[in-house]
């Protein structure tokens, strides 16, 4: 095997809260190779969304190692760490809310292309034009204010965000959670023919065991800050071995198309 | 089945900024006393509106056209309608939040009481919950309010409800305040405000959908329990069509403010009639459904 993308050791992340310490993250270890689809799941407060912050640089970890593309990624600063971001991106549940309703699409996608050095203006709005129509945009969407487009317009218009700098890595931290299931579907769809594509890597998280075995090949599933049990996707969700893993898996609604509906079952 | 509640012909228009919306076209439905029904669809669908139609809360700017007629024997006829404590302003949707927010001018007979007759609960707990009040004096409100009893009665009614809906230290949350709970914990403080006074209806609009599948499922229990338990008629509104047919009996299917299409939840699920339906139904990602994945030629 070659050298994972990202590889994650010993992480932990502890809080002070009312006096005691938690470890929000606790001793976590992971890797993602390139191209590959790598699952956070766990119940709310598990630590799924401080680990996407860890890895993203966003806090810094109380202990642990994060080597992405070959580098120790903690140590970076200042010019390198801004470099080495460009390879690392984020789309989250609602990534437009930052910005001013009233501003133009093209804004969101012009602040990531200026500041990893595309310079002359004209590129730069020929380079937004194709990255709208990459995840199936019109051009015409980027003269549009932001408070217009529709939830699922958005989450294309978060991922082209993400695309532009051309990542090798991208966390997503419950992005398609909020999107009705037909959009969902579609945005899942983009992410997989992008990732065909590009060969980006994606850090998954997601409290949906459903949107997992679709487009996850490996599965954490974490509990209280640890690991409580990882491998093959379809493998783990189909026979879960953990408590918490069982207790997901039990609690995903499910749908009984062929005979009588569930609700009959009591 | 006897009717709880007969809906016809209901069309509700919403008027934001100097242009109309119709949020609810020509809707006739009844719904049966007792059962569980579960109102399903996109967002935007309408949904809500209906939710708020029945229980009378629809913000006094919407125009409201039909009948929703009440076959309650025994209704306890309201003298004066007055949203209870409970019920949350709706800020996030009429810029007037709940002042606003009376009884449209719809053609109803007998009008429930909305806290009394009719329970609901909302997706956001804490929208319902007062922050500066202890949980258990919020809860005693509301039976006091709606079931003439004192003080010490209710709040007696209130320890039992936070029993009931299964909060683990039931005396250390009648002193807490909503922030101290978990948000499955405040979903569970707010279904007892909803059920103390003992509704005939309980409504839940998209109640589990802000908490994480494992707590959702738990409150999908409870509810099943408690609706069960007191003979109450439960309207379930979901986006999550696999969620909605765990619980209910029926299902209406809603898309762009229309009734696209009513029946047994066995039927919708493994028959449906209608093509929106049936999309619903494909796009649901299940456990077992073949992964996304591994389909060929993954196209949009
Ligand atoms: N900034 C913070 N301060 C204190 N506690 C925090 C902070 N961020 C997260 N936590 C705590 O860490 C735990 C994990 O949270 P989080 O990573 O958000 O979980 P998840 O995303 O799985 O829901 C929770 O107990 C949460 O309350
Ligand atoms: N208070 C309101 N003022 C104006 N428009 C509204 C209001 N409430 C809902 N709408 C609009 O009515 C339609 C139906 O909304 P809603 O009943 O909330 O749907 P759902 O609950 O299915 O998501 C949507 O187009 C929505 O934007
Ligand atoms: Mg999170
Ligand atoms: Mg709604």
């Amino acid at each position: 095997m070659s050298s994972p993308l990202l590889a994650v050791s010993g992480l932990t992340k502890r809080y002070r809260r009312g006096g005691k310490t938690i470890a929000a993250v606790d001793d976590i270890s992971f890797h993602i190779e390139p191209g590959e689809t790598l699952a956070l799941a766990g119940p709310s407060g598990s630590g799924k969304s401080t680990i996407a912050r860890l890895v993203l640089r966003l806090i810094e970890p109380d202990a642990g190692h994060i080597e992405f593309e070959g580098g120790d990624f903690l140590s970076l600063n200042g010019a390198a760490l801004r470099a080495r971001r460009a390879r690392l991106q984020m789309v989250f549940q609602d990534p437009l809310a930052a910005f001013n309703p009233r501003a133009m699409v093209a804004r969101v996608l012009d602040d990531p292309l200026r500041t990893h050095g595309v310079a002359s203006r004209p590129e730069r709005t020929r380079r937004i034009a194709a990255l709208l129509e990459r995840v199936g945009l019109s051009a015409d969407l980027a003269a549009r204010a932001i408070h217009e487009v529709s939830g699922g317009q958005r989450q294309r218009i978060a991922i082209a965000r993400a695309i532009a700098t051309k990542p090798s890595l991208i966390v997503l931290d419950e992005a398609v959670s909020a999107l009705d299931v037909s959009v969902r579907r579609q945005i899942l769809q983009l992410l997989l023919d992008l990732q065909r594509q590009e060969r980006i890597a994606y850090l998954f998280i997601s409290h949906d065991l459903g949107v997992i075995s679709a487009i996850a090949h490996r599965v954490v599933i974490l509990d209280a800050g640890r690991v409580a049990e990882s491998g093959n996707a379809r493998a783990v969700i189909g026979a879960p071995q953990s408590a918490i893993g069982k207790a997901l898996v039990a609690a995903a609604p499910k749908l009984n198309r062929t005979s009588q509906g569930a609700a009959d079952r009591q | 089945m006897t009717a709880l509640l007969s809906i016809r012909d209901l069309t509700v228009t919403y008027r934001r900024d100097g242009s109309e919306v119709a949020a609810l076209k020509h809707v006739s439905l009844d719904v049966a006393a007792g059962e569980r029904f579960a109102i399903i669809g996109e967002s935007g669908s309408g949904k809500s509106t209906l939710a708020l139609a029945i229980a009378g809360l629809l913000p006094g700017s919407s125009k409201v056209g039909g009948s929703i007629e009440w076959k309650l024997p025994n209704l306890r006829l309201p003298h004066s309608f007055a949203p209870p404590s409970v019920l949350p302003d709706m800020s996030g949707r009429t810029e007037g939040g709940a002042t606003e927010r009376r009884p449209s001018a719809i053609a109803t007979s007998h009008m429930p009481l909305g806290g009394r007759d009719i329970g609901f609960v909302f997706q956001d707990p804490s929208a319902s919950l007062d922050p500066v009040m202890a949980i258990g004096e919020q809860i005693a409100e509301v039976a006091r309010t709606h079931l003439g009893l004192t003080w010490s009665q209710s709040y007696a009614k209130a320890k039992s409800l936070l029993e009931r809906v299964r909060l683990p230290d039931p005396d250390a949350a009648l002193r807490a305040y909503p922030h101290q709970l978990s948000g499955g914990q405040k979903q569970r403080v707010a279904i007892a405000a909803a059920i103390a006074a003992g509704p005939k209806l309980l409504i839940a609009d998209e109640a589990t959908s802000a908490l994480d599948t494992i707590v959702q499922a738990e409150i999908v229990a409870l509810i099943r329990q408690l609706v069960a338990e007191d003979g109450m008629t439960l309207l379930f509104v979901s986006h999550d069509i696999a969620l909605a047919a765990e619980l209910a009996e029926r299902i209406a299917v809603f898309r762009h403010g229309e009734l696209v299409e009513l029946g047994a939840t066995a039927q919708i699920i493994a028959s449906p009639r209608h093509a929106y339906t049936r999309a619903l139904l494909d796009a649901h990602l299940g456990l077992d459904a073949e992964p996304l994945l591994r389909q060929a030629g993954a196209t949009r």
